[in-house]
């Protein structure tokens, strides 16, 4: 009997990194997984987004382990396509009982130069992404009656400034009041609002040339790194000093593991919560 | 020593519970070994003068040892007193010789005035501190220098209260409650680098034997200017629909169980990056606007 079984869990950015670490540890535990991701770059995002075969991989992974799920291709920043998607899995599962958020980008602009339009599409895909996935959720969990598990993953930058991410602080700030009015809002329907703050993890979201070039002119005086193996071991350094557990960051199933005690009925009182998975760098 | 592998969440760790006579620390003590820890337990089990309820007693504490043993876990139970570092001491050393090591500490035995700012005196205040803030401090350092020396990390969980973040009418409990989330910030940040992670949980409202008493009936009338219960249902009813509207989740508490869920979490592994964490287990009481 897993921690989850028999609940279904719609998830966003699930082709790699976090959002296909929750989908398998979710399913691994017995949910149904509804997963969508963008599966395509976007204007004003320097770093590579996931493809089409990244959201196949995590079919695959969660198959493997016996799971069940229904992928599907949809921008957040399109309730249509969210709601597309919802739809077939519904169809296929029921409900969800679980909704986690973990579709974001950081296009890692200095401020000066910023313009609207990057700040725009920031706050689109993080911020109203967030609210386009729980309004396109919604109605089917509150019709089903069953309460229910919403987790927003945020992050540490909530806690404490950083570099050239002025739009992707606001936005993840942004889904704290989001979820704290929601919470409110939804505690008579039994559903639960909850968000988790990862410090680093080091997926493709950091694993890039985009980020590395933040991390050079941080502690390499802007020189190129001649390598990938330089410039993570850079980042490492850089990190590490960050955060309480002196480690540059942790791994996604570590996230999952918060994603699951909140999805889960161990939590069932706990809403509202502002979970910190963080190494202590919300603290420090 | 038997020779079964324990299985579960915390398999092979052992726990050190404070106030784990009764309610929450019992419930705690319970679940950890439920999911493969060993226990070593303590609790004051006698009154003390200046709270305002009545503590656990002997009977309760052996109570603990009944159902840890039901659930597969082995215990070393003690009577001793957070206020002194002789005692806790006394305690570590004969679950140590038991078990070997400890790998989690739960501060969680705590006291109460239940008395108003202008009520309260300074005597009152210290005593409560004593227990709350000072028997933390006591509770934690021995096992500290412990997991240092052995080098294999440890967590650590202060049990805080909701009251540091939503006014009360118990001065003493609401600052002791609220220091000690400073003082694990800190303590996280010291012992970071040791592979120690340190954490508070801020449980709401819980049903257990320090609000559902006659003692605490009193002060619930008193609270709400009305004539005194005619029985403890009649109370308990009450105090459900009192706070209730405290929360966002609409129940009056939660079981002690919902916040053992949290504190086996951040004892395991699972938990092995999270420090300097405020869970709150609380339906919302929190972040609700009054």
């Amino acid at each position: 009997m897993g921690r989850v079984e028999g609940k279904v869990a719609f998830i966003t950015g699930a082709a790699r990194g976090q959002g296909r670490s929750h989908a398998v540890r979710l399913a691994e535990e017995g949910a149904s997984i509804i997963a969508v991701d963008i599966c395509h770059d976007v204007d004003l995002i320097a770093m590579p987004l996931a493809t089409r075969e990244d959201l196949e991989e995590t079919v695959r992974e969660v198959e493997a382990i016996g799971g069940r799920i229904v992928a599907r291709e949809a921008d957040v920043r399109d309730s249509a396509q969210l709601e597309a998607a919802l739809a077939d899995g519904i169809a296929a599962f029921g409900p969800p009982d679980i909704v986690v958020t973990s579709a974001g980008v950081v296009p890692f602009v200095p401020f000066p130069t910023m313009s609207e339009a990057t700040w725009r599409t920031t706050i689109d895909v993080n911020l109203t992404g967030v609210y386009r996935t729980v309004k396109a959720a919604l109605p089917s969990m509150v019709e089903a009656g069953k309460g229910g598990s919403i987790v927003f993953i945020s992050s540490g930058i909530v806690f404490r400034g950083g570099g050239l991410v002025v739009d992707y602080a606001s936005s993840k700030a942004g889904v704290v009041g989001l979820m704290r009015s929601l919470a409110l809002e939804l505690g008579p329907h039994g559903i639960r609002v909850n968000t988790i703050f990862p410090t680093n993890v080091l997926t493709k979201m950091l694993d890039n040339e985009v980020f590395g070039a933040v991390v050079s002119n941080a502690v390499n005086e802007g020189r190129p790194f001649e390598s990938r193996e330089q410039r993570v071991e850079a980042m490492r350094g850089m990190l590490a000093a960050r955060n309480m557990i002196p480690l540059g960051w942790i791994e996604p199933k570590d996230i999952s593991e918060g994603v699951l005690f909140l999805a889960s009925d161990e939590a069932r009182y706990i809403t509202s919560e502002s979970l910190r998975i963080d190494l202590g760098f919300g603290g420090k | 020593m038997g020779s079964t592998v324990a299985t579960g969440r915390v398999a092979g760790k052992v726990a050190f519970i404070t106030g784990a006579a009764r309610g929450q620390g019992r419930s705690h003590a319970v679940k950890l070994a439920s999911e493969g820890a060993d226990i070593i337990a303590l609790d004051i089990c006698e009154d003390l003068p200046f709270a305002h309820s009545p503590h656990a007693t002997w009977a309760d504490m052996e109570e603990t040892v009944r159902l840890v043993e039901a659930a597969g876990g082995r215990i070393v139970a003690r009577k001793a007193d957070v206020r002194s570092r002789e005692q806790i001491d006394a305690v570590l050393a004969e679950g140590l010789e038991a078990f070997g090591k400890i790998d989690v500490v739960i501060a969680n035995a705590a006291a109460i005035a239940y008395k108003n700012v202008l009520d309260i005196t300074v005597e009152e205040f210290e005593a409560t501190l004593d227990v709350n803030l000072h028997g933390v401090f006591n509770t934690v350092q021995t096992p500290v220098r412990h997991m240092i020396e052995r080098n294999e990390g440890g967590s650590i969980i202060l049990i805080s209260s909701g009251v540091a973040y939503r006014a009360t009418p118990s001065p003493d409990y609401s600052a002791a409650k609220t220091a000690l989330i400073t003082f694990a910030r800190a303590l996280a940040n010291e012992l970071g680098p040791n592979r120690i992670r340190v954490n508070t949980i801020e449980p709401g409202y819980v049903l257990t034997p320090a609000l559902d008493n006659d003692k605490y009936g009193e002060r619930t009338a008193e609270l709400l200017g009305r004539e005194p219960f005619a029985s403890r249902e009649e109370h308990r009813a009450a105090m459900w629909d009192q706070f209730k509207p405290r929360n966002m989740l609409p129940v009056g508490w939660v079981e002690p169980e919902a916040i053992s869920n949290a504190v086996l979490w951040l004892a395991s592994d699972e938990s092995r990056y999270v420090t300097a964490e405020e869970l709150k287990v609380d339906a919302g009481f929190a972040d609700k606007s009054a």
